[in-house]
């Protein structure tokens, strides 16, 4: 198998592009619940596809830091789905999205207690046992300042990994939006990151809230990789070496061209780090 | 001191904010934050979205604001379960048909039946679809006993007095609009014969045909209870583009 280098979402309107696209290092990534189906042509796609590249699947309603444990039905297609495809990568994020019956739709914050690391570390340990496998956490995008953290997000997350054995991925456009809404520091965050344990960066766009202007940026997923976004990316694989990373583009979708030659220029700011180790 | 809030309490202030509950000062603190919106546009823009993805016809039909405004209001009263929400907005149609603003429109709950409709099939199990040949080489009285099981895929939507099809079908083809249409009701079968979801006209023997398959009933019961003697549109008139769209998957022994 050859080295996962810079990926791209898989998006339906790509596939054909996608399918044929030969580009070094090149895997795809998708939202595993877009894939949690009985059959039809939506898994047949993803089996064409995996048929030539490396795939990730990136859970969004797995609720790791829900207070129920994650949805047996969900973690049953999930197994399922881990044993047709064989991701590459397998990844879910620090946050919770179910609440009693219902699901709802984003990646919710919570205080960082003691409690919530013991409620995570078994949520995490539950899902990899079901899939037999280690997955990465994400550190998700911060829009609140919340009352009751007793600990740092960084140092959260390392012992997830420290107790559960997970990975993790660190997604730097997470890190400058909520550096920026909550004022701390996004360089001193990709410094502290523990690099040993990350399995895969993701890359996106972002967009300044259209009331509060640049007050408030927003994890929108729906324009190109920004500036600072690069330079901390830059910052981090220069001293933590190269890792498969995503452009993660949801919205306002461009040509698959434009995409490429986007994840191109992580690809080439990858294989720079690697020739230089 | 008062003891720390939990995870749970967090939660549950923090769902109830977001729901636009009732709340405590906890939770009235978070959603006066700016930040707060952005968690609540999400939440709501990921069902609309969700709901415009899997109704696209009546998406069309009612043009942006006006779906959006519909879409809001179920996705408020019937929150989605699954965290997969290409399956979400099951009883959107039911919703429709009970909606005030949308009395005018009497066919935007059957056009709504056949998007999802088409979602179902879409997503439905694979299976293989039954020959016309395997039913035809059995003995006669095997023939009348046997029970054609519907696959997974297919889903069939019919109305007494509204052209659904012929709405729903004109804009999933982006064809003219400008024919004039003839305002009878009409029904549609949606299978899944190649991979990719096919549709056709269904007449209303054939859908009720469907029906007394889906029920279990032999081949001679259901014939007989969809097409009585003496019915204008006679079996060999319809049952073979049931085979032909790939309507049933195997045959299967009556239900007791």
């Amino acid at each position: 198998m050859h080295a996962l280098t810079a990926g791209l979402g898989l998006k339906a309107d790509h596939f054909q592009e996608a399918l044929a696209c030969r580009a070094p290092g090149l895997w795809f990534e998708v939202h595993a619940e877009n894939y949690l189906v009985a059959g039809g042509p939506r898994l047949a796609w993803l089996e064409a596809i995996r048929g030539v590249h490396p795939l990730s699947l990136h859970g969004v309603s797995l609720s790791l830091a829900g207070t129920e444990p994650p949805d047996a039905q969900t973690l049953a297609g999930l197994a399922a789905l881990v044993r047709r495809i064989e991701p590459a990568l397998v990844s879910e994020h620090l946050a919770w999205s179910r609440r009693g019956p219902h699901y709802l739709p984003d990646l919710l914050p919570f205080p960082r207690s003691g409690e919530a690391l013991v409620t995570i570390c078994a949520h995490v340990a539950e899902v990899q046992d079901a899939i037999g496998r280690p997955i990465a956490v994400e550190n998700p995008s911060h829009y609140l300042t919340i009352d009751g953290h007793e600990w740092g997000e960084i140092e959260f997350l390392a012992e997830i990994a420290r107790r559960t054995g997970c990975a993790l991925l660190l997604d730097i456009n997470n890190v400058h939006v909520s550096a920026r809404n909550t004022g701390l520091s996004a360089e001193r965050y990709v410094d502290a990151f523990p690099a040993g344990r990350v399995a895969e960066i993701h890359l996106a766009g972002h967009r300044a809230d259209p009331a509060l202007g640049e007050r408030l940026l927003i994890d929108s997923h729906d324009t190109p990789v920004a500036a600072p976004v690069w330079a901390l990316f830059e910052r981090f694989v220069g001293r933590a070496g190269p890792r498969p990373t995503l452009i993660e583009r949801d919205a306002e979708l461009p040509p698959f061209a434009h995409l490429l030659a986007e994840r191109d220029q992580a690809h080439e700011r990858l294989a720079a780090v690697a020739a230089a180790l | 001191m008062a003891p720390a809030s939990t995870l749970d309490d967090f939660q549950r202030e923090f769902a109830a904010a977001l729901l636009g509950e009732a709340i405590s000062a906890t939770g009235r603190a978070l959603a006066a934050q700016p930040g707060f919106a952005v968690y609540r546009n999400t939440v709501l823009r990921g069902c609309i979205d969700a709901l415009a993805a899997n109704y696209p016809t009546v998406a069309t039909l009612v043009g942006a604001e006006w779906f959006d405004d519909a879409a809001g209001r179920f996705a408020r009263s019937q929150l989605p379960r699954d965290g997969s929400l290409a399956a979400f907005g099951q009883g959107f149609a039911d919703f429709l048909e009970g909606f005030e603003a949308a009395a005018a429109l009497a066919y935007l709950g059957g056009v709504a039946r056949l998007d999802r409709a088409w979602t179902e099939a879409h997503l439905a199990a694979d299976a293989p679809v039954l020959a016309a040949a395997t039913l035809a080489a059995l003995p006669p009285a095997q023939l009348l006993d046997a029970v054609l099981v519907p696959h997974p895929a297919a889903r069939w939507v019919c109305s007494p007095d509204m052209p659904i099809f012929t709405i729903w079908r004109r804009h999933r083809e982006r064809a003219p609009l400008d024919d004039a249409i003839d305002w009878r009701g009409d029904g549609g079968l949606l299978t899944r014969p190649g991979g990719a979801v096919a549709w056709q006209q269904l007449g209303a023997c054939a859908a009720a045909f469907l029906d007394e398959c889906a029920q279990g009933r032999p081949f001679a019961v259901a014939a007989g209870r969809a097409c009585p003697a003496g019915s204008a549109a006679r079996i060999d008139t319809w049952l073979p583009a049931l085979f032909v769209a790939g309507a049933f998957t195997r045959l299967g022994r009556p239900q007791p």
